[in-house]
C-alpha cells in the first residue's frame, strides 16, 4: 500500500540498530524451526501413522515376544482386513553404534500393509525369490553407501544361530523409499523363514503384529476385540493404533514438548525485549516527526499502523530470512540423523505458525511505542521540538 | 475585499500547570479575509502560537467559536480535524520539520498519501509545488543535503501541494539569515498575490511583517491592530 | 599506570551513568541471563543423567556379558558359565563363598505419576550379593525380600517417580501378583531406578528356565580384571565381554548424554550469538547516547584507549550480571529437579536429578563474557573512533 515507502524508510532509518534487531530476530525464528522439527521427530512420526493400522504387543512389554499361533486367531476377528508380523532383529552393521531397524517379516503381507513404500517390482520379486535376500530403505543404502547386489553382514546381538555363528549375512536385493518426506526408511527388512531356521531360540515367536482395520469398522472396537481373545492367557496382548502406539515411546522420554516450549519461550522472550527496546527509542527519537505528520493531517489511528507496522516489517525480514535457513538446514540434518531420530521434519503447520508468531511478536514488540505515537497531542510535541 | 476565510468569535484559551489556571487568549475576536497576509506579532508567551494552532485545527478553544471557510473547528471531533486539515490547511514551522528519511520530493509528497490521488498524479503534483517553490532540481536530496532556505522553500512547497486556501507560518525565517529569510518571504507574497494563498503569520522580525498585508499585534491574550509602515 | 587509572577513570564514570540508560542495559542483561539459563538448565540434563549413570559404576566389580551384546538386554548366560565366572580367578571370595550376583531383568509397564502415562521399568532378578556387588546400596525401609516368594524391594527414586510402588503394596505385572516389601537406597545411580526380586523367582515367572543376563563380581584387587578376563577368555565355554561396572554404565549413559550435549551446545551457541546481536544494540544505543560524555573526556585529555577499554568493560560487566542471575536461576529452579526418562540401550527408564554443577555455571559465566566483550567491542571502536569535534559542536 502507499504507506509501504514511509514505513521502509522509517524501519531503516538507524541502518546498525535495525539490522542488529533483525539478526536477533532471525537467530530466534531459525531456532524456531530447529526445535520445531525436532519437536516432530520426537513424535515419533504421529502425524504419519495410519489411523487404520493397529499394533499388538505383548500385554507386559514390547520386549516379550508372542507365539505365531496368534496370525490365524487374530486374522478371524471381526472388522479386522489382514494381519501380518515382525519382530526386532536388533543388531548392527560393523560397529556397534550402527544400529538401525532390521525387521524379519513376511515379503509379501508388509508391503501390503505399508503400501506408501515403493520398490519397483523386479527388485521385490528378487527378493522374494532369495531367502537370505533382503531390502533396506533409501536413506539406510544412502547412509552406507550400499547397492543392489552387495553382501551385508549383520552382527545379531539378541539372535544367536543353530550353528553358533552371530553375524546374519544378506544379499541386497533391492532399495525401497517413500513419497512421503515425513516418512522414514531408515530400516532393513528381510525374510522371516530365514529367522525362524537359522534362530538358536525363540523358534514361532514374533515380535509384534501389525493389523489393518476393514473400512468402516472402529479401531477402538477391533483393539479391545483382539485383547480379549488373549486375556488370561500365558501371552496376554495390549493393541493400539499406530499413532498411539508411536507415541507411547515418545511420552516416556519425558516432557520433550515442553522443554522445547520453555526455550523458545525464554528465546522469545529476548527477542520481544530487544525489538521492544528498539521500537520504543525509534519512537523516541521521532516524537517530532510523528506531530508533524499529524499536522499533515495524518490521523492518530494511522500513525498507530504505521509504527506497528515498521515493527511487523522487521520481524518478518528477520523472521523469513531465519526460516529459510531453518528449512536448508532441516533438510541436511533429516538425512544426516535419519537412523538416530527418524522423521526430522519442517511442517507447513510449523511454517504458518511461525509466520503467526512473526506477526504477533511485531504487534507485542511494537504496541506500547505505537500506542504512545498514537496519543501524542500534536502541541506537546512539538513544542518539545 | 472578499469574503472572510476564517472567523474567531470570543475565543478563550486556558491551560492548567499544575495547580494554576494560565489564560493564553481572552475573548479574542479576529477576521481574516479571503486572500489575507496577516502578520501577527508580540512577546514570547503572548499567544500567538496558539491563535495559530487554533487557525489550525490543532488545538481547540476552552470558549468561543473557530470557523475556517464552512467548517466549525471547535465543534469537531480529532479524527475530523485531522481529515480537515489535510485539505484545507498546510503550516510551515521555523525549524522546517521534514522528515530525514524521505526526499525532497517524497517530502512534498506526503500530504498526498491522504488522498486518492494515483501514484502517477501524486508525483505529479509534488514536482509542480516543487517547481514553484524553485527546486525541481533538488528533488532527488535528503533534507540533510540541502541548506536552511531550501529545506524552508521544501516545506513550504508541502505546505501548499494539496493546494490549501490558508497557509500558517510560525516563525517561518526565525532560523535564517537576512538574505535567504528575505528570499522566502518573497516567496510567501507570490503565493498570497498571484496563488491566492490566505497567510497568517507569527513572526519576531519586524522586517518580515513588512512583507504582509497588515500587522496586528498580539499581547497577554489579546489582539490589537498595528499600521504598517 | 597512567592507561590503566585513566581506563578505571572512564569506567567509573560510565558505570555511574548507567542508571540513565536503564532501558538498552536491561536488555543486554537478560539476553545474557536467558542464554546462560538455557544453556545451564540443558546441560544439567546431561551431567545428572551421567553422574546418575556413572555413579553406578565401581572400579571394584566386574561385570560379565556374552560376548558383543550392547547391554545386558541383548545378552544371554547359563547357569554353567555363571558357575565357570564363580570359580575364576580374581573373583573375591567370602570364606569360601564368591561374591558375585548372577541376573537377569525384564522390562515392566507402570505407569509415571508425572504424566500418567505407562513407562519402561527394569525389574530385575538378583541373587544374595547382590548388595555386596554394588556400591552404598542399602535398604531404606522395609525388609529384604525372601528367596522364592512373589516379593520386591524397589529404588527410591523408582518409588517417587511410578505409581503404586510404596513399601506394603501389591503389584499386578501380567499373570502374577508381587508384594512390595521394602524399598533401597543406592546412592543416587541407576540402581535406585530399578525394582528388585529373587531371580529364581523371576525366571520361572517369565519362563527363562535358568538362564541369566549378567553376572555381577566382586574383584579382589582393582588389578585383578585382568587377571580375571585373561581366564575366561582361555575358557572355550564361554565367551564374554568383561568390563568394570564403571566402564559397562560410562557406555550406557553416552548415548542419551551425547544427544543432549549434541543439542545443548549448538543451541547455546545460536542463543549466544542472538544474545551478542543484543548486546551490541544496547551496547551502540549507549555509545551514542554517551556521544557528548565521551567528546568531553576526549577534549579533556582521556586517550581513545581508554574510552574503548572502558566501554568492552561496561559491556562485559553488564554480561557479567545476567551471566550471574541466569546461573541462580537455573541453579535455583533446575537443580535437583527429578525427572525420568527413556534410556535406549536398556530400553528402560532412568531417574535422575537435573545437576547444575559449578563447572557448569563456569562455562556459563565464560559465555557470558565472550558475549559481553563481542557485544561491546564494535560499539566501542566507534565510541573511541568519535571525531571529538564535531560530537561537541552538536551539544
Amino acid at each position: 500500500m502507499k504507506y509501504f515507502r514511509l514505513i521502509w524508510k522509517n524501519v531503516w532509518r538507524k541502518k546498525i540498530r535495525t539490522s542488529l534487531t533483525i539478526l536477533s530476530v532471525f537467530v530466534a525464528f531459525l531456532l524456531f524451526s530447529l526445535l520445531s522439527a525436532f519437536g516432530f521427530a520426537f513424535r515419533g512420526g504421529v502425524d504419519v501413522a495410519d489411523a487404520e493400522r493397529l499394533i499388538v504387543i505383548h500385554k507386559v512389554s514390547l520386549v516379550n515376544l508372542l507365539p505365531m499361533s496368534y496370525l490365524n486367531r487374530i486374522a478371524a476377528t471381526d472388522g479386522i482386513a489382514f494381519v501380518t508380523h515382525a519382530t526386532w532383529f536388533g543388531g548392527y552393521y560393523q560397529e556397534p553404534r550402527n544400529q538401525f531397524g532390521q525387521f524379519p517379516v513376511d515379503p509379501d503381507a508388509y508391503f501390503a500393509m505399508y503400501p506408501e513404500f515403493n520398490i519397483s517390482t523386479e527388485q521385490f520379486e528378487a527378493f522374494k525369490r532369495n531367502r537370505t535376500g533382503a531390502v533396506v530403505g533409501q536413506e539406510l543404502a544412502d547412509r552406507f553407501g550400499w547397492d543392489v547386489g552387495d553382501r551385508i553382514p549383520i552382527q545379531a546381538t539378541i539372535w544367536s544361530r543353530t550353528d553358533g555363528e552371530r553375524t546374519w549375512e544378506f544379499d541386497l536385493e533391492g532399495i525401497f523409499s517413500t513419497d512421503d518426506p515425513r516418512g522414514s526408511t531408515a530400516i532393513m527388512l528381510f525374510h522371516y523363514d530365514f529367522l525362524e531356521e537359522a534362530r538358536a531360540f525363540a523358534k514361532g515367536m514374533v515380535g509384534w503384529y501389525i493389523l489393518r482395520v476393514e473400512s468402516g469398522a472402529d479401531p477402538v472396537q477391533v483393539a479391545k476385540s483382539v485383547d480379549l481373545l488373549f486375556a488370561n492367557s500365558p501371552a496376554e496382548t495390549k493393541t493400539s493404533t499406530e499413532a498411539a502406539f508411536a507415541q507411547s515411546f515418545t511420552k516416556q522420554f519425558g516432557n520433550i514438548a515442553l522443554i522445547v516450549m520453555l526455550i523458545l519461550g525464554a528465546v522469545f522472550f529476548t527477542l520481544l525485549l530487544v525489538s521492544g527496546n528498539t521500537m520504543s527509542q525509534s519512537v523516541r527519537e521521532r516524537i517530532n516527526e510523528l506531530a508533524v505528520l499529524k499536522t499533515l493531517g495524518f490521523g492518530d489511528r494511522t500513525v498507530l499502523g504505521i509504527v506497528l507496522s515498521e515493527s511487523i516489517v522487521i520481524m518478518l525480514i528477520g523472521g523469513l530470512l531465519g526460516l529459510g535457513l531453518g528449512w536448508v538446514l532441516v533438510q541436511g540434518m533429516a538425512k544426516q540423523m535419519a537412523a538416530f531420530l527418524p522423521g526430522i521434519f519442517l511442517s507447513p503447520g510449523a511454517i504458518l505458525g511461525a509466520v503467526g508468531l512473526m506477526i504477533g511478536a511485531g504487534v507485542l514488540a511494537g504496541i506500547f511505542p505505537a500506542v504512545k505515537a498514537m496519543r501524542l497531542t500534536i502541541i506537546d510535541a512539538l513544542a518539545r521540538a | 475585499m472578499s469574503e472572510t476565510l476564517a472567523r474567531l468569535t470570543g475565543v478563550s484559551r486556558t491551560y492548567q500547570k499544575g495547580k494554576e489556571k494560565v489564560e493564553v487568549l481572552h475573548q479574542l475576536n479576529l477576521e481574516i479575509p479571503d486572500g489575507d497576509f496577516v502578520a501577527i506579532m508580540g512577546p514570547s508567551g503572548s499567544g500567538k502560537t496558539t491563535l495559530l494552532n487554533l487557525l489550525g485545527g490543532l488545538d481547540k478553544p476552552t470558549a468561543g467559536t473557530v470557523m475556517v471557510g464552512d467548517a466549525e473547528l471547535s465543534s469537531m471531533s480529532n479524527s475530523q480535524l485531522s481529515r480537515w486539515r489535510s485539505n484545507h490547511v498546510g503550516f510551515i514551522f521555523q525549524f522546517y520539520n521534514l522528515l530525514p528519511v524521505l526526499t525532497a520530493h517524497r517530502n512534498v509528497e506526503l500530504p498526498l498519501l491522504l488522498t486518492n490521488f494515483s501514484a502517477k498524479e501524486r508525483t505529479k503534483r509534488a514536482s509542480i509545488a516543487l517547481d514553484i517553490v524553485g527546486l525541481a532540481d533538488r528533488a532527488k536530496h535528503y533534507p540533510r543535503e540541502l541548506s536552511g532556505g531550501q529545506e524552508q522553500r521544501v516545506a513550504i512547497a508541502r505546505a501548499i501541494v494539496s493546494d490549501p486556501s490558508l497557509l500558517l507560518c510560525d516563525e517561518p525565517t526565525g532560523d535564517l539569515d537576512r538574505d535567504t529569510a528575505d528570499e522566502i518571504l518573497g516567496l510567501l507574497q507570490i503565493l498570497n498575490r498571484e496563488h491566492g494563498k490566505t497567510i497568517v503569520m507569527v513572526t519576531h522580525d519586524a522586517q518580515a511583517a513588512e512583507y504582509a498585508k497588515r500587522m496586528l499585534h498580539c499581547d497577554k491574550g489579546t489582539l490589537e491592530a498595528k499600521e504598517v509602515a | 599506570m597512567r592507561a590503566i587509572n585513566q581506563m578505571l577513570a572512564v569506567t567509573w564514570l560510565n558505570l555511574r551513568n548507567l542508571p540513565q540508560r536503564v532501558g538498552s542495559s536491561l536488555v543486554a542483561v537478560i539476553g545474557v541471563a536467558a542464554v546462560v539459563l538455557v544453556f545451564a538448565a540443558v546441560l544439567s540434563m546431561a551431567q545428572g543423567f551421567e553422574r546418575t549413570m556413572i555413579t553406578a559404576g565401581a572400579d571394584d566389580t566386574a561385570i560379565i556379558l556374552r560376548d558383543g551384546a550392547t547391554s545386558e538386554l541383548t545378552s544371554g548366560m547359563s547357569n554353567e558359565q555363571v558357575l565357570i565366572i564363580a570359580d575364576a580367578p580374581g573373583v573375591l571370595k567370602d570364606g569360601d563363598q564368591s561374591v558375585l550376583s548372577a541376573e537377569l531383568y525384564v522390562i515392566v509397564d507402570v505407569r509415571k505419576i508425572s504424566n500418567n502415562t505407562e513407562a519402561n521399568v527394569p525389574f530385575r532378578g538378583v541373587q544374595s550379593g547382590a548388595f555386596d556387588v554394588r556400591k552404598n546400596v542399602k535398604l531404606a525401609d522395609g525388609r529384604m525380600f525372601e528367596e522364592g516368594k512373589n516379593e520386591i524391594v524397589v529404588g527410591r527414586a523408582a518409588q517417587q517417580e511410578f505409581v503404586g510402588l510404596e513399601t506394603g503394596s501389591t503389584i499386578r505385572f501380567g499373570q502374577s501378583e508381587w508384594q512390595i516389601v521394602g524399598s533401597f537406597e543406592a546412592g543416587g545411580s541407576v540402581s535406585e531406578s530399578e525394582l528388585w526380586t529373587d531371580v529364581r523367582v523371576l525366571q520361572s515367572a517369565y519362563r527363562r528356565g535358568n538362564s541369566f543376563q549378567s553376572v555381577r563380581v566382586k574383584l579382589q584387587a582393582d588389578s585383578s580384571l585382568e587377571e580375571l578376563k585373561a581366564a575366561l577368555d582361555a575358557d572355550p565355554r564361554i565367551n564374554p565381554d568383561v568390563f568394570t561396572e564403571k566402564e559397562y554404565y560410562s557406555g550406557q549413559a553416552e548415548g542419551l548424554t551425547q544427544f543432549i550435549k549434541l543439542v545443548g551446545y549448538p543451541l547455546t551457541i545460536l542463543m549466544s550469538i542472538g544474545a551478542i546481536f543484543g548486546a551490541l544494540n544496547s551496547m551502540y544505543s549507549s555509545v551514542s547516547v554517551r556521544g557528548k560524555e565521551i567528546a568531553t573526556l576526549r577534549a579533556l585529555g582521556f586517550g581513545p584507549f581508554s574510552i574503548l577499554l572502558s566501554t568492552i568493560v561496561e559491556s562485559a560487566l553488564l554480561a557479567l550480571v545476567g551471566g550471574i542471575i541466569g546461573g541462580a536461576v537455573a541453579f535455583g529452579v533446575f537443580n535437583g529437579f527429578q525427572v525420568s526418562t527413556l534410556n535406549g540401550p536398556s530400553f528402560s527408564q532412568v531417574v535422575f536429578d537435573f545437576a547444575v554443577t559449578p563447572d557448569l555455571l563456569v562455562d556459563g559465566l565464560q559465555a557470558a563474557l565472550v558475549i559481553g566483550a563481542f557485544g561491546g567491542l564494535f560499539p566501542a571502536i566507534r565510541a573511541a573512533r568519535m571525531p571529538v569535534a564535531q560530537a561537541l559542536r552538536e551539544l
